[in-house]
């Protein structure tokens, strides 16, 4: 019997290798700094996300005025967020017509509201995707748009952010294929720190626009565990009053 | 009719207004004493038997907060997604009604599970609740087919995909079959008009038919009386105790003992329940798929469609029937055939009839294609378990009183389950494929074989009353 057991674990350990073998992984994802909570990043993060994204990307889910949450006033997303033409409880569409960026870019820019849920998956958090994505960009001049990403090998978005970081070239082991490391051709605005600093607030401000609700709902939710547990200390002993007697 | 009783003038205000309804309508307190304060439920359960308390628990979650989604969804594939997303951020409190239904569906399979087991452990099933269990299994299978309904609501990429692939599968029966997947679809791919009768049958139909099949399980249960860890008929005990000179001696009041019982399961359920809600409604990717937080598209297919994992161990089953499985089966029936030809004491028409049958399966197995046949399996898987009171042929019917080897037996039933179940999330692969044919013919060896099995070794004597600690 205990054969049988230990050969379907065996077995279950041959499955999961072999399912992981197959996943073809390019790199590793790196692990996303946590902003959810952490107000000015997500500012930052939604600033960037405004003037770098929203040009192609939609939020299509998301609305304006919801970035009150994250400590803006009403106000402030009025002048610095807003295009002129859009109104505070509008939803975040794209200025770009959908049909020339299909063109363009040979397929439709995915709306970002809920994308950082989408993205995870077996190499980490949607964040963490996210993450090494748009850290993951370098020049290739036989693609189309000129840019290439490692993570996503042919992917069909250029590196909107390449002023920020300026341009980098990829190096690949000769004989193997595999990715060996980047060289910076041209600087950025930024450095390589100040990048990846921004890139996390970015992110933090994708992630966060996921679920809007998600500090809200880890906050109340100490609260109703903690009152479950009063409750469920107040049931045992209400049981054990009525059950004392049965013999 | 019951006879008018009066009250003296005197009496208290709730007496007279309890002697008022009593007088007009007296099924509402039989119905609350035949149910609650005088059905006596052995004393003895344990830990397993709470799970039925809770499977009706989550059944009143799950109308409570479909009543409220309803009121803020859009049944139409070019607003359905935009509409969950609107619930998660627009309607306040949307997000927890939304996650206590999704978390609330995981939940209800996971109760469900665990009461199935018990059943199987202390053998629920025997003589004479017999139709207890098959509500029960009827009512599973209502479940499988309100959560498949359900998943494509949200019109992300693995509703949409999920549906693609289960309702294709229809079209594999011969002859009927791709009418009566269009009939289902009523479109040539999953589309509006798939979404739109899902939802009809996801919200009405199959909640009304789930409603009665847990009144019938429950009624019926109250008529035969709750079996026990013993698996011993108390009705057949001593008579006799504080509370009724005609009950049985081992039998407790349901109210008040059994409802604080289930109080305190309740209390303890909803910490782990509201754990999940609050601090990780994904559940790391099982109870909401991350590719379902991609709109549905027609266009692009994902590159892994797995069901919800719920689902899995049938859908692993499903995918273990490859052409060489189907002559493994072949095998198994041709063998099953001569062993009632040769080995059993049958008449010898009984004899012909078999060899017949056999044939004629046999024949039909190679002539059809696999995909049918894996289609047949994972039905049965569902439609086996209706049977099980018929198939245990143990003497003793709770686990405590079996062989010892029993509980290995069940063991490697339960832990083939769970490879299933995971195998049934990984992406096809050569070596699942060869361990999920395996488990396939353990999981069906384990109940064709039964009559065999669970007749053999020797069952430790069983008490006359029920093994009671107080506590």
């Amino acid at each position: 019997m205990k054969k049988i057991i230990l050969s379907f674990i065996a077995a279950l350990g041959l499955v999961a290798g072999a399912a992981h073998a197959a996943g073809g992984a390019t790199i590793a994802w790196d692990k996303a700094p946590n902003k959810t909570n952490d107000l000015p990043a997500l500012q930052n993060g939604a600033k960037l996300f405004v003037n770098y994204c929203l040009g192609c990307h939609s939020a299509a889910f998301m609305r304006y005025n919801r970035l009150q949450d994250i400590g803006l006033t009403e106000q402030q997303i009025k002048d610095n967020l807003l295009l002129t033409t859009d109104k505070i409880g509008d939803t975040m569409k794209a200025t770009i017509d959908p049909k020339q960026a299909k063109e363009w870019f040979g397929a439709n820019p995915p709306d970002l509201t809920v994308i950082a849920r989408s993205r995870a998956g077996a190499g980490g958090s949607g964040a963490d995707y996210l993450y090494t994505f748009l850290r993951s960009f370098y020049r290739d001049d036989a693609k189309a748009t000129g840019w290439n990403n490692v993570l996503f090998p042919n992917v069909g978005m250029p590196h909107a952010l390449w002023e920020l970081q300026g341009e980098r070239r990829a190096t690949f082991d000769e004989t193997t294929h595999a990715f060996k490391g980047y060289e910076q051709i041209t600087p950025g605005k930024m450095s390589a720190q100040e990048y990846d600093a921004a890139i996390a607030d970015l992110v933090g401000y994708l992630q966060w626009m996921g679920e809007p609700a998600q500090n809200t709902r880890v906050r109340i939710g100490i609260w109703v565990l903690a009152f479950l547990f009063v409750t469920t200390f107040l049931a045992w002993r209400l049981n054990a009053a009525f059950w004392k007697d049965v013999k | 009719m019951a006879e008018f009783k009066e009250i003296s003038p005197n009496a208290s205000a709730g007496a007279k207004l309890t002697n008022w309804f009593e007088n007009r309508f007296p099924t509402m307190f039989d119905a609350y004493r035949v149910h609650m304060s005088e059905y006596y439920a052995p004393k003895n359960f344990n830990f397993w038997y709470i799970f039925g308390s809770l499977a009706l628990l989550v059944l009143v979650i799950q109308i409570v907060t479909g009543i409220f989604l309803v009121m803020h969804y859009k049944p139409d594939a070019a607003k359905a997604f935009e509409s969950v997303e609107y619930i998660m951020r627009d309607v306040p409190w949307g997000w927890l009604i939304r996650y206590m239904h999704s978390t609330g569906a995981s939940a209800f399979f996971i109760v469900v599970y665990l009461h199935m087991f018990r059943g199987l452990l202390y053998g629920s099933y025997r003589k004479p609740r017999e139709l207890v269990w098959i509500f029960g299994c009827a009512i599973f299978l209502a479940l499988m087919g309100e959560a498949f309904m359900g998943y494509l609501l949200p019109w992300g990429q693995m509703s949409y995909w999920g549906a693609q692939v289960i309702v294709n599968l229809f079209s594999a029966i011969p002859f009927i079959g791709p009418d009566l997947a269009l009939l289902i679809r009523g479109d040539y791919v999953v589309s509006d008009a798939t979404l739109n009768r899902f939802f009809s049958f996801h919200v009405i139909a199959v909640p009304l038919v789930l409603l009665g099949l847990v009144v019938a399980h429950l009624l019926a249960l109250h008529d035969v009386g709750s079996n026990n860890p013993d698996g011993i008929e108390i009705k057949k005990g001593p008579k006799g105790n504080r509370w009724s000179a005609t009950a049985p001696a081992d039998g407790i009041p349901f109210h008040p003992y059994y409802s604080v019982h289930d109080i305190f399961g309740v209390c303890v359920f909803l910490i782990v329940f509201t754990a999940v809600i609050f601090f990780a409604p994904e559940a790391g990717g099982y109870f909401l798929e991350y590719n379902n937080f991609i709109p549905a598209d027609p266009l692009v297919t994902p590159a892994h469609i797995a069901p919800v994992w719920y689902f899995t161990p049938f859908y692993s089953m499903l995918r273990a029937i490859t052409t060489e499985m189907v002559y493994v089966l072949v095998a198994c029936v041709v063998l099953g055939a001569a062993f009632g030809v040769f080995k059993a004491k049958l008449p010898g028409v009984f004899k012909g009839l078999i060899a017949v049958a056999a044939a004629v399966t046999v024949a039909l197995m190679l002539a059809i294609d696999a995909k049918f046949w894996g289609v047949v399996v994972m039905g049965g898987a569902v439609i086996i378990l209706f049977f099980l009171p018929w198939l245990d042929c143990s003497p003793a019917r709770s686990i405590r009183y079996r062989p010892t080897w029993h509980k290995y037996v069940y063991a490697v039933f339960v832990v083939n389950f769970v490879i299933l179940a995971y195998l049934g999330v990984q992406p096809p692969s050569p070596v699942g494929e060869r361990v999920s044919q395996l488990g396939t013919l353990i999981y069906f060896g384990f109940f064709l074989l039964m009559p065999w099995w669970s007749a053999k070794g020797e069952p430790k004597p069983v008490p006359d009353r029920v093994t009671y600690q107080a506590h």
